[in-house]
């Protein structure tokens, strides 16, 4: 395939050189020009209806939709002259006339396009002196998601991600003018395993999360870049927090893995980032059961039963890279076999994305365990020997797990909870989840990308790859490591799986390590 | 069923000819009558000679934007390898035009021949006429003689024994307005909501099922025979004034006027013996007040407008209108024009397709502020919002029919603005109540 | 759903929300009107395209469409229900509810507005006991509405009732038009 010819205009008095058959409203966000729009929605076919990203094109008798006019060479285009502002002006004046404006109670205040360009280039008052249409307050569209008509826009964003990117057409417009509203059938929820996103796309605050509802105000949320951990597709997302509890997470968009959506599954599993039952301090064994201890004494009890026999470990795939990479040092320096389990679930793409899918592998960083060597097992216990070592990593415990890891002659746990049904814990380590540390996950596709920490640990709880390192130390291996990246670039020096990456190189789209399997952009 | 009018003398009878006759409906009394002739004759010839002629008789589209049809016929690009349609667009639902349903009634075939003709000069074998639900006498009729037309071998799979192909089917609409615009009628014939696409694409390069389509107006596609007939030349001839519009063209006349109906008169025709003369001029004991010349989507006429107006697409612009659709409404000093502006806005709200902001919402706010005035309670700071509403409202939507609201809005404002002050001022200058007996 | 005030809502029907019929639904899409839609489908290059005639199909056998129907016509075309009613809900002629016997739609818009339309609606609603415009009279014969232009301007006021179309009706032949009636 030959790459498009290049077209060469001027957006707001800013050269811009773009392929032929770029639209205008992308065209000029190469140059930082955001044109308003609320239909528009890159991942979504052009209908060009809401009329707000009219831009004016000299020389064209009539201003021209941005978002579905292509570029053509010379052309001049004014984003915030006269004619097109006052267009705009007039959509948004249109636009307000029937909604609400019960901004002080709606989820979506601080973070609506529709204050954003009002703000920016509204009117300051409405003209309107007649009744507001007003239909049913609410609605159930099923799921996750609820619909409030009256704050609605029509934009059709909605409709045409379900129609036309989650292949299952269950919402549509009924009726017509301005009768009109966002419908679906009696029965045919928004049960789509991917249908959360329509609240994500939407402009106003029409489709609201049940699960967000009324819970925070949008400005009152931190927000942190991050991975899911519900699957190993390594969706972006944003981990939004408020008093140090995780309260949303949302997609973030990374056009080589997730496009601009995420899975309900992945979306709606946070509530465990929040656990209050956290192991927070080291303990050991002592006559009295597990007693609390200074980390120093923990980590060198910890080296002493490692020095004893050799080691089971069994770890989570949830654990970065730089976590399974260190326990991986302990392994080879004492000798013994390494293990993770994933947990499985069933698939279920979204059709219209390419190569995006809630995995069968329901743990972000599998295919990092493999590049390390561990081995995948649905047996993780299976060939525990009763004088074995047993390291538990953030794994958690079934009641068949229970009976296997007893037989084990210790166990030392690194993890975010205690397994206070296991008897012979020796060394128990708090570490932190991975909202609460910076680090990177390997995804399916074999693509390494970073996250960081959007919430505080709790108590003493650190990092493993921090633990790891201090035990890698007791075992008299020292290591010089104050931060993950640090971590990570020993790592691709290491391992010839992550030969030539480095941490910073990485950035937010991630990069994908020398020999993967191709696929989300590889 | 209402039979027309007995043609005036100083009608020009092409299309209309055979309205009222009964046996030109049958396949039969057709041909008797002429009927076929042109599509034997252009199967045997090529497009692009049909075409040629087409473009020299000067035809221009009778749906309402008077587009050359020879033209768009031309852009239909031959052996692309693409499937090409015709449409016909007999949704004929412009307030104030009701021709088209005549030409279906009664000369369903010439209809039919003319799709005929259109579907093999572009390069289609396949035609739909897509007709407005609401017209159930026409569907009948054109769908009796679509079966004869089959049945007689006149078209189907070796239409007139060519063995060329030519399918010709009757859709039927469900109540839409906007399924008379042209990319409108397109989605709804796919089973869709009439929603007007945005262009680019134009029809021409991706129309009906993403294939190229040429879509026509049913007095188009009717005429196209006649002047296959005839000739260029004799289609040119009929011309009194500018010579870019030239033949004749079917004039509905409705509202308050002696002799409302159908007629038929060569382009250039003055419209005031017109109005006078054809149609018989006022009610007893009433002034002609305002004239909409084109369907309501087209500016209101004053008198001095209308009366100095020649009836063709230069003439109406020259005199502050269009000729649209040919859908000529008339009012009296009986009525009141702000009341009248009311219920056309109210169609328009009615009808809008709900895509495009500006129409969806314009339309429904326009109604509100309009019904509003007419029952007494508006003020002056309504008029400069119904004025910059309709601002916003033109030139800006997917299609036309948020500008066609705030046309009779800004016109009417603007050729009787006494009237909606008088309005606001309390005092009513009209009986608005006039009921009129047929 | 039910509306307040929209500027445009004159000829809705006026109807309980949600078009729920319980009485267990009998396919439409059987024996003759299986073969009408099977013919109607040769005649379209997608399968979709046949919705419109579809509908029609199940308005005709069952009086008006309702959401069991529209989920036979889904089924039958391929597509969602939801999809379907979108498109149900744009036609105006697609009744979501049951009306009455006759359905007697009149054009008020302007052209016929101006030769006294609105007389002609009020004498419907009096003549059939109807209590306004969409609702359906006491008897269940009569639901009288407003139409948008039915285009027979020269013909004020075209009346449909049904599929029959009435042109050039004046108030006072309102009570013979409804006595002819069943």
């Amino acid at each position: 395939m030959t790459a498009p010819p290049m077209v060469s205009l001027t957006i707001e008095g800013r050269p811009v050189t773009v392929p032929a058959g770029t639209s205008i409203i992308e065209a000029a966000k190469t140059v930082g020009v955001l044109i308003p729009h609320y239909c528009y929605h890159p991942a979504l076919p052009v209908v060009g209806s809401c009329r707000m990203c009219l831009v004016e094109v000299e020389k064209a008798p009539k201003l021209a939709p941005a978002c579905a006019t292509a570029v053509a060479e010379g052309q001049v285009i004014h984003v915030h002259s006269e004619p097109p502002l006052e267009a705009r002006k007039g959509v948004l004046e249109m636009l307000l006339i029937n909604h609400p404006l019960d901004c002080p109670i709606c989820d979506k205040s601080g973070e609506c396009e529709l204050q954003d360009y009002t703000f920016q280039e509204g009117r300051k008052d409405s003209r309107l002196r007649d009744p507001k249409r007003f239909v049913n307050p609410v609605e159930d569209f099923g799921g996750d998601v609820l619909y409030v008509p009256n704050r609605c826009i029509l934009c059709s964003r909605c409709v045409r991600f379900m129609e036309d990117v989650a292949d299952d057409a269950v919402l549509n417009v009924t009726e017509r003018g301005d009768r009109a509203y966002i419908g679906k059938f009696e029965g045919k929820d928004l049960t789509h395993p991917w249908a959360g996103n329509v609240i994500d796309i939407c402009p106003v605050g029409a489709l609201l999360s049940k699960d967000f509802l009324n819970k925070s105000r949008s400005w009152e949320v931190d927000r942190n870049a991050s991975i899911c951990t519900g699957c190993s597709q390594g969706c972006n997302m944003s981990v939004e927090t408020r008093d140090n509890m995780v309260v949303r997470l949302r997609p973030r968009p990374n056009t080589d893995v997730n496009q601009y959506f995420m899975c309900d599954h992945g979306r709606l599993d946070y509530r465990h980032l929040n656990r209050l039952d956290r192991l927070e301090r080291p303990m050991i064994a002592g006559a009295s059961g597990l007693e609390p201890a200074d980390w120093d004494v923990a980590i060198a009890r910890a080296a002493a039963l490692l020095g004893e026999a050799p080691v089971h470990l069994v770890a989570s795939a949830n654990l970065s890279n730089e976590s399974l990479w260190l326990l991986s040092r302990v392994v080879e320096l004492r000798g013994g076999r390494r293990l993770v389990r994933i947990p499985q679930g069933p698939e279920a793409p979204l059709s219209g994305a390419p190569d995006l899918a809630l995995r069968a592998d329901r743990a972000a960083n599998g295919y990092g365990a493999d590049l390390l060597g561990y081995t995948r097992s649905d047996d993780p216990f299976s060939g525990l020997q009763s004088g074995d070592t047993l390291i538990l990593a953030d794994h958690e415990l079934t009641a068949d797990d229970l009976a296997a890891a007893a037989q084990a002659k210790t166990v030392i746990v690194l993890g975010t909870t205690l397994p206070e049904e296991l008897a012979n814990v020796a060394v128990a380590l708090p570490i932190t989840n991975h909202v609460e540390e910076e680090g990177t996950f390997t995804n399916l596709r074999g693509r390494v990308q970073r996250y960081l920490q959007a919430r505080a640990a709790p108590a003493l709880a650190r990092p493993a790859w921090f633990t790891l390192a201090d035990l890698l130390g007791a075992l008299g291996e020292p290591v010089d490591f104050l931060l993950p990246a640090a971590v990570f670039d020993a790592m691709a020096a290491a391992q010839p799986a992550f030969a030539g990456l480095t941490y910073d190189g990485l950035g937010l789209r991630g990069a994908v390590v020398a020999g993967a399997t191709a696929g989300a952009g590889a | 069923m209402g039979y027309p009018h007995t043609p005036h003398e100083r009608e020009t009878l092409v299309l209309s000819r055979y309205f009222g006759d009964a046996e030109a409906r049958t396949v039969n009394g057709w041909k008797a009558r002429g009927g076929y002739k042109a599509l034997e004759q252009a199967l045997a010839t090529t497009p692009e000679s049909i075409i040629a002629v087409l473009k020299e008789s000067g035809l221009r589209g009778r749906g309402g934007a008077g587009f050359p049809t020879g033209l768009k016929w031309s852009f239909m690009k031959q052996g692309d390898g693409k499937p090409h349609y015709l449409c016909c667009n007999a949704d004929e639902s412009e307030p104030g035009t009701f021709k088209d349903r005549e030409i279906m009634r009664w000369t369903p075939h010439a209809l039919i021949e003319g799709c005929a003709i259109g579907a093999w000069a572009i390069g289609a074998e396949t035609a739909y006429i897509y007709i407005r639900g609401e017209f159930t006498e026409p569907l009948a009729v054109m769908e009796r003689a679509v079966e004869e037309a089959y049945a007689a071998g006149l078209i189907g799979p070796n239409a007139m024994g060519t063995g060329k192909r030519v399918d010709v089917h009757v859709h039927k609409g469900a109540g839409a307005y906007i399924c008379g615009e042209e990319t409108a009628l397109m989605n709804s014939l796919e089973g869709k909501r009439g929603n007007p696409r945005i262009k680019p694409p134009f029809p021409a390069v991706a129309g009906v099922f993403g294939q190229p389509t040429t879509i026509n107006n049913v007095e188009t596609l009717a005429a196209v025979p006649h002047i296959l007939n005839n000739g260029a030349e004799w289609y040119k001839a009929f011309c009194l004034s500018s010579p870019k519009s030239t033949g004749t063209k079917l004039w509905s006349v409705c509202g308050n006027v002696a002799r409302p109906g159908n007629y038929e008169v060569v382009m250039g025709f003055p419209f005031k013996e017109f109005l006078y003369d054809l149609c018989g001029g006022p009610l007893p004991g009433r002034k002609f007040k305002a004239i909409i010349p084109g369907g309501s989507s087209v500016p209101i006429q004053n008198m001095e407008e209308a009366e100095a107006t020649l009836m063709d697409y230069e003439g109406f612009i020259a005199q502050g209108s269009m000729v649209g659709s040919g859908g000529c409404i008339v009012i009296d000093d009986a009525q009141s024009i702000p009341k009248q502006v009311a219920r056309l806005a109210r169609f328009y709200a009615h009808e809008s397709c709900a895509q495009c902001t500006q129409c969806r919402e314009g339309t429904a706010w326009s109604t509100k502020i309009l019904e509003r005035i007419v029952a007494g309670n508006g003020t002056y700071e309504d008029f400069d919002t119904l004025l910059e509403i309709g601002e916003n409202m033109t030139g800006k939507t997917i299609c036309v029919l948020s500008d066609s609201c705030a046309v009779p809005v800004a016109s009417g404002l603007a050729k009787f603005r006494s009237e909606f002050e008088a309005l606001i001022t309390k005092k009513s200058v009209h009986p608005v109540n006039a009921t009129v007996t047929a | 759903m039910s509306h307040g005030p929209s500027a445009s809502g004159g000829a809705s029907i006026k109807a309980p929300p949600h078009g729920h019929d319980d009485t267990p639904w009998e396919p439409v899409f059987t024996g003759e009107r299986r073969q009408r839609l099977d013919a109607m489908l040769t005649r379209y290059p997608t399968k979709q395209a046949a919705l419109l005639p579809a509908l029609w199909i199940v308005q005709e056998a069952r009086g008006w469409v309702s959401d069991a129907g529209m989920a036979e016509v889904a089924e039958v075309l391929g597509i969602t229900p939801a999809y379907v009613k979108g498109v149900v809900t744009f036609y105006t002629m697609y009744h979501q509810h049951p009306v009455g016997k006759h359905f007697i739609q009149v054009c008020t818009t302007t052209p016929c507005n101006v030769c006294g339309a609105e007389d002609v609606v009020a004498a419907f609603l009096k003549h059939t006991g109807c209590a306004e415009l969409g609702a359906t009279s006491g008897d269940g014969r009569f639901t009288v509405i407003e139409v948008e232009c039915l285009g027979a301007c020269g013909f004020a006021t075209p009346v449909m009732i049904n599929s029959e179309f009435l042109e050039s009706v004046t108030p006072d032949s309102v009570p013979d038009i409804l006595a002819r009636l069943s």
